[in-house]
This record gives structure tokens, sequence and C-alpha cells, in this order.
């Protein structure tokens, strides 16, 4: 790998959380992303200089909000900051940083700024399609071509629902238990929807939607790293493994799908699948079911089963009699009833 | 003297390369791995799940406490490592600058190793 695709890396990856720490200083979405697109090309020319930074996300932090704020000096005709080439040095400053930025701080920036893209006024493709600009850093470009849509539908589409919730209602102050449970519950959603707005592809667009899955993996992954302890978290990070991992197997050469039984299994990520069992593993540990960790121990089932024959479907449809407790509807006590056809 | 290679990385900006990128390190990582092979300085090698998977019991108090997550919250985590079989540390210094050379970013620790005992287990 060269050196600039390090840099590409480490920006994509330090992204949500550096987008996160801005948007709380600025508390405004469109200075944040600014603040972070000035940082990034800052990075560009003075990493493969300097070398990478020990905390690129820190680094970002500081140099986009620098940079920020020395425009509004300079337009307000104040003294500006020292140049760049003074301020390349970074090391101490950035220590400093880090520090500051303790990782208490970056969970809930990471989660408000998920959450800011949930607002409940956004129908769900604004949502996803907001998650996709903001947090992932996609292009306008790149989540068109996701969703089958000019590049102007989609610019539209994320200018409007900036618009809305820029509307001022924004959680900006640190949440109470309860209110991150909330955050909580809506950010999963909003991942398994972007998840699904892959996975629900066929034909040509499968190749242009996957990636979505792969985003969502994404940032189902960085949520669990901020909460650890959160089955449910555990639980939707297994499911979306478990589920992408038939991504090579879900389709004939003609497009056509192909249903879970005939799929040929050799195909399956085992990658994948082993991340998602020991996920799903350690989440029953918690021994606090919720509706993710049980559709990833039905699709855990199907995973362990070698052939389709040997899927133990009297444990499937006990899952999904919980799964009807916990989350009735039609869906499920369908896939219930398939479950039940198959108990020998 | 057989030497353990740590491989500490960024984690999330691993888990952020593409399918293609992560094989073409892969790749990269191989051709080492088989010349090692070659020479019979090879051990074991392994390459560990994301920390998200990780589980960890603090053994200082009685029942154990189990804890989610890695031992240690730090800005590199350990992500994989492998034994070598070098006559030096100039020698493991090699190794590790060669593997350095295929898979950039990181640090690698060069851990001389005390007991070593294969086991039948994953052979």
């Amino acid at each position: 790998m060269t050196e600039l695709s390090w840099i590409e890396g480490a920006i994509t990856a330090a992204r949500p959380q550096a987008m996160a720490a801005l948007v709380r200083y600025f508390r405004d979405v469109d200075a944040a992303e600014e603040a972070f697109q000035d940082a990034c090309l800052r990075a560009l020319k003075a990493w493969p200089k300097n070398g990478p930074p020990r905390d690129p996300a820190a680094w970002l932090i500081l140099v986009g909000r620098n940079a920020a704020i020395d425009a509004i000096r300079k337009t307000s005709r104040n003294t500006a900051l020292p140049p760049e080439h003074l301020l390349s040095d970074l090391e101490d400053a950035e220590v400093e940083a880090a520090e500051r930025l303790d990782s208490a701080h970056y969970r809930d920036d990471v989660l408000r700024l998920l959450f800011i893209c949930c607002h409940p006024d956004l129908p769900a493709t604004q949502q996803i399609a907001l998650a996709l600009r903001i947090v992932s850093g996609l292009s306008v470009r790149e989540i068109a071509r996701a969703f089958v849509v000019s590049e102007a539908a989609m610019e539209q589409r994320i200018t409007r629902a900036k618009a809305r919730i820029g509307g001022g209602d924004a959680p900006f102050e640190a949440p109470g238990p309860v209110e991150r449970a909330e955050r909580f519950g809506a950010v999963a959603a909003m991942i398994y929807l972007v998840f699904n707005e892959g996975y629900s592809a066929s034909g040509k667009a499968v190749e242009a939607r996957g990636a979505l899955c792969d985003e969502a993996i994404r940032l189902a992954r960085l949520l669990l790293r901020l909460f650890p302890a959160e089955p449910e978290m555990m639980g939707l990070t297994a499911l979306l493994l478990l589920q992408h991992a038939r991504s090579d197997a879900r389709f004939a050469d003609d497009g056509a799908a192909i249903l879970l039984e005939d799929q040929d299994r050799s195909l399956w990520n085992r990658r994948m699948i082993d991340e998602g069992l020991a996920l799903i593993d350690k989440a029953m540990l918690k021994r606090a079911p919720g509706p993710y960790q049980v559709q990833a121990a039905i699709a855990a089932l199907h995973a362990r089963a070698t052939r389709a024959q040997d899927t133990d479907w009297s444990g499937i449809d006990q899952l999904y009699a919980t799964l009807e407790i916990m989350q009735p509807s039609p869906v499920v006590t369908l896939n219930r009833a398939v479950a039940v056809a198959k108990v020998p | 003297m057989l030497y353990a290679i740590l491989c500490y990385n960024q984690e999330d900006v691993v888990c952020a390369w593409s399918k293609e990128e992560d094989e073409a390190v892969m790749q990269k990582l191989g051709v080492v791995q088989q010349r090692l092979t070659q020479e019979g300085r090879l051990g074991p090698v392994a390459r560990l799940m994301p920390t998200t998977a990780a589980t960890t019991l603090r053994k200082d108090r009685e029942p154990p406490l189990v804890l989610d997550g890695p031992f240690a919250e730090t800005k590199e985590q350990l992500l994989g490592f492998y034994v070598v079989d070098c006559e030096s540390l100039d020698g493991a210094l090699q190794v590790a600058k060669d593997l350095g050379k295929a898979n950039p970013g990181g640090s690698y620790e060069i851990r001389p190793i005390a007991m070593f005992q294969p086991g039948p287990a994953g052979a």
C-alpha cells in the first residue's frame, strides 16, 4: 500500500470521531464539515512530510478547529494565528488535545453525530443519506449511485435534510442514561437501515449498493468499540456480519436470487461468520436478550449448518417465538411458520 | 532463539481497508512468510479478530470479573503475532522490517520467547 493510501485510510477511519467533535464544537454540521475538509487538505500536505501523527483524529480536530478560528479572525481583520509551517509540529498540542478528548467524550460525540442524522422528522432514506455523507464521508456521487438517483437529486436531498436538522434542536448537552439508551436505539435502527439498503439490492445495483453493507458494518463496529458492553450492539454487529457473509452466494451469474437453502455454502465468508459467531456468543453471556441478538442467533443457526438439511429448525422456531413476543410483526410470524414447517 | 513479533496497529484504520487493500497487504505479507517458511524459521502466525470480539477476565478479585473489550485501551491495538526463529535481535528486527514494508503503519513489538509449546491445536 502506498503512503498516500495509508493517509486516506487514516482519514477515513478518523472521520466519524473528528466530525463528531467538530460538530460539538461548532454546533453546526456545515461549519464542522468545512473545518474537517480544511484539516484533511492540511493533513495531505503535512503528513507525508512530517510522518503520520500518533492520533490522526486528534490532529484533524485540532487543526480543523484552528483553521476555522483562523478564518474567522482573518475576516474580522484581527491578528491571524501563526502560519501553518510554524504550526506543523503539533506533537505537544496534539497529545494534550488527545488527553482532553478522552474516550468518554468521544463516545457521546460520535453517538450524538449519528443521532443527529436520525432526526424523527427525516424520512428513512434521508437519514441514511445524511449519515453516509456526514459520518461515513461518502461522496454525494457515491451515495447517489447507491440509491440509483442522479447526483443532483441526491445533492438536493442531502441539502434539504441538513436544513431540516439545522433547525436548532440538536441535543448538544451530555445525555443522561435514559437519553443515551434512546439515542442508542435510534442509531442502531438507522445502521440496520443502511445495511438493508445495501442488502436488498438486486441485479445491477448489487455492486453499487453492496458498499452500504460494508459501511453499516463499519459503523456498527465503531459503536461497539465505543460501547463494548452493550449486548444489543454485539447482536446488531453479529447480525450484519452473518448476513453479509452470504453475499457471494446470494445471486446466480444471471443475477437471479438464490434461496438460502440452495446457496453454495462454500462461498460464505468464513471470517465474517466466525466473527459474527464470536460476537453473538459473547452477547448471550450477558443474559439480556433483545431483538438484534435474537435475529443474530437465528442467522447463527443458519451459519452453523454445513448443509441446508443440517439446519436446527426447532431452534430457529423457538427463536422466532421469542422474537414474536419482543417485536410482533406479520413478517416474524410468517418466518416462524416457515421454520415450523421444516421441523422434522 | 525464538522471537514473538507482536503486531500493533490502529484497528479502525485496518477495518477501513477495502477488501482489495486487505488482500493486497495479506498477499505481500505472504511473500515474506513464504521465504521464512522455506528457511524453516517461521512458527505460528495469527491474525486476531477485532478487539470488539475480545473479553477480559480480571483475576484480581474473587470471583474474577468478566469485562468486554481488550485488556488495555490503547491507541494501537494488538492485532496479531508471528513466532520467528532468529539468530539475534538484529535478525528479528530485519524480519520485522520486511513485514513492515508489506504492511505499513503501526508498530511491531519484538519480544524474545522464554518458553514455547506449539501444542497440537489448530495445527
